[in-house]
């Protein structure tokens, strides 16, 4: 193997897996919380957005009108399940155990097998923030294609993801 | 490629070249540990830095900012001189192997004699200016050079959330601008990185000369952008394609299609022509497919191997057509390795513009036959061997590790990093199951196929379900941009 430290080329970000985007159509860990976007079963017109908190797994779901879901209560509400069941299609379980810190990560196997390890209560506020991160998500595929090389890319190859 | 060329090259170490990476690792390392830190061995490999650069029209702004550093005084444009020798290292190293690589194949190349053009010779492409021009480009740029800074200063090693996070605002901005773009696509994939691997303080080792590569680059860019470009000339002729490299991040994705161009005098020149979209994560897998609708021409180039017949098409002198679909016509279908047999020898290849000679740079489109796979990591061409590049197969095509490894005949590029060659395949030629087999990184740009095509030597996609997943409801574009469609604009 090459060495890490002196290749240009190397992959730092694990790959991602394909999955259908219909009912979560964003889920990210970033800025301390695993936290995403997913459609409501009933209106067209609206989504929940819900979070996870790495840090003590305090939880949030509420819609993109900061009107708190009436699923809510002391558990989880099934947006939330969702949220984990997708982020674990994507990520992977351990990856998503591992950022929100559930040790030993790599003996998790599902979403079901994560929610059962969080010990978090309910949290407000916080979904402006992620309804606007997806906002600025979907508006990476509205930007007008490129005809003009952009050398810099060479650094960043198309490689496999899983799942092929 | 034939053996004795394989040989010629890994025979031939260009003279320099490992020492001026020492220098570069130095300045990595320098990097790791912050600019604002240094201790006695990161000050000796600046010095270093200055030393080997004594010799070039760059040493005084080096040295000033080796000072600079020391007296914990610099600024961005202390780091831009510092950015700036590092290319200038690194680009030495590009010329000293890729003039190797051209010996070795028999390969001419244009010189360098591009003028920069006029502001008004900018290419077509970057259209009207989203943010206007002047004022509010400085301040991006400003912008962009002011989170570089404070990344070298704290080191990646120090880099926490927040100062990744701090880019997020300056990074959209620039993506409004088009002549920005190179630039906002380069530090949206460094800053995804930093986050990735956030807590970076707990890594087990550090991409440091890839992070410095896209540092340094971002430093230069951030200097330059927004001037203006090359200017092109209107080439017309018969372009017959070789095959497709496919670059990707996070948000952005690009093809980057290798091909010769016969001009009606009968000159032949190899060109290349790149789209470059914006995606999110979930499109990944053949679905990228979907973003490059508009070029329907180019597609059907690379999926049913057309002959493209040009006029009047953009031409830049780093060998880049400006890709306008309507220009382009398809004709008859011609064999990329037939293409590759008759015409690569003869073809002359394009000059590497100064500002992007970096060994990462050198993709140098290559036949080789008659080899054999070593535990499907590296190829033997007649005691030669030459290590495959596994990371660059794309996962929007059929080309796959197994295929590679069945495989007896490559269309590909040659690569070069970390000391050594590479050799990234495009498409291969392959027995499967007692069957010859023909796959190409492009074959699905019109959509996946389940089985064979019509031609019969190419393969689908093995598993129906996922080239379901493609299409239909499931289409990853087409939910995202409904749901962008509905929340967007609101």
């Amino acid at each position: 193997m090459p060495n890490w430290e002196v290749s240009s080329v190397v992959a730092v970000i694990p790959p991602v897996h394909p999955r259908k985007l219909a009912k979560v159509p964003f889920v990210e860990m970033s800025e301390g919380k695993l936290q995403g976007v997913v459609s409501s079963g009933s209106d067209i017109e609206r989504v929940y957005v819900s979070a996870i908190a790495a840090d003590g797994h305090g939880f949030s779901c509420s819609t993109n009108n900061n009107r708190p879901c009436g699923g809510l209560s002391t558990w989880p509400c099934k947006h939330l399940h969702t949220l984990v069941d997708e982020a674990v299609l994507q990520y992977g379980a351990e990856r998503v155990a591992r950022f929100l810190r559930i040790e030993p990560a790599d003996t998790l196997r599902t979403g079901d097998d994560i929610m059962g390890r969080l010990d978090g209560s309910v949290v407000k506020g916080g979904s402006a923030t992620v309804f606007s991160r997806f906002l600025r998500h979907l508006a990476y595929l509205e930007l007008a294609p490129c005809e003009e090389p952009i050398a810099e890319l060479h650094w960043f190859p198309s490689t496999h993801s899983e799942g092929r | 490629m034939l053996a004795a060329q394989v040989k010629q090259l890994l025979d031939t170490e260009p003279e320099g070249a490992v020492e001026a990476l020492e220098i570069v690792d130095g300045l990595d390392d320098a990097l790791v540990h912050g600019l604002g830190r240094i201790g006695e061995a990161q000050a000796s490999a600046l010095a270093a830095l200055a030393t080997a650069l004594a010799a070039t029209p760059l040493r005084d702004r080096v040295s000033e900012a080796v000072d600079k550093v020391r007296a914990g005084s610099l600024g961005d444009e202390h780091l831009a001189a510092l950015a700036g020798g590092r290319a200038a290292l690194l680009g030495a190293v590009h010329d000293a192997q890729l003039a190797r690589l051209d010996a070795a194949l028999g390969r001419s190349r244009a010189g360098w004699a591009a003028e920069v053009s006029d502001v008004d010779g900018r290419l077509p492409g970057g259209g009207p200016e989203g943010q206007g021009g002047g004022r509010s480009l400085d301040n991006l740029l400003a912008g962009c050079r002011s989170w570089l800074t404070e990344l070298a200063i704290t080191g990646w090693a120090g880099t926490g959330q927040d100062q990744i996070s701090a880019s997020g605002n300056v990074i959209h901005a620039a993506y409004a601008a088009p002549r920005l773009r190179r630039l906002a696509v380069l530090l949206d994939g460094l800053a995804a990185e930093l986050r990735a691997a956030s807590p970076i303080a707990t890594m087990s080792r550090l991409p440091a000369r890839r992070w410095a590569d896209l540092w340094s680059r971002g430093v230069l860019l951030a200097h330059s952008a927004g001037g203006p470009g090359f200017s092109a000339v209107e080439v017309s002729g018969r372009l017959l394609i070789l095959g497709v490299d496919l670059h990707e991040h996070e948000t952005a994705v690009q093809l980057q299609a290798h091909g010769v161009l016969e001009e009606p005098g009968g000159a032949k020149r190899l060109v290349r022509m790149s789209i470059s979209a914006g995606k999110t994560n979930t499109v990944i897998g053949a679905s990228i497919w979907r973003l490059f609708s508009g070029y329907p021409m180019m597609l059907n180039g690379l999926a049913k191997h057309r002959v493209l017949e040009l006029s009047g098409m953009p031409l830049l002198p780093s060998g880049d057509l400006v890709w306008r679909d309507e220009l382009a016509a398809a004709a008859e279908p011609a064999d990329p390795f037939a293409t590759a047999r008759v015409l690569l020898g003869a073809a002359v290849a394009p000059a590497v513009p100064p500002l992007e000679r970096h060994p990462v740079r050198i993709a140098e489109p290559v036949l080789v036959e008659g080899y054999t796979v070593h535990n499907g990591v590296s190829i033997d061409l007649g005691g030669n061997a030459i290590d495959l590049d596994l990371l660059r197969l794309p996962g929007c095509g059929p080309l796959t590790a197994a295929a590679v490894e069945a495989s007896s005949a490559c269309l590909g590029l040659m690569r070069w990093d970390a000391g050594r060659w590479l050799l990234q395949p495009l498409a291969v030629q392959a027995t499967v199951k007692k069957k010859p087999v023909t796959v190409h990184n492009g074959e699905w740009a019109l959509g996946l196929r389940v089985g064979g095509s019509a031609g019969g030597a190419s393969i689908g996609h093995p598993d129906p379900k996922v080239a379901k997943a493609s299409s239909g409801k499931d289409d990853t574009v087409a939910v995202l941009r409904e749901r962008a469609g509905r929340l967007l604009r609101k």
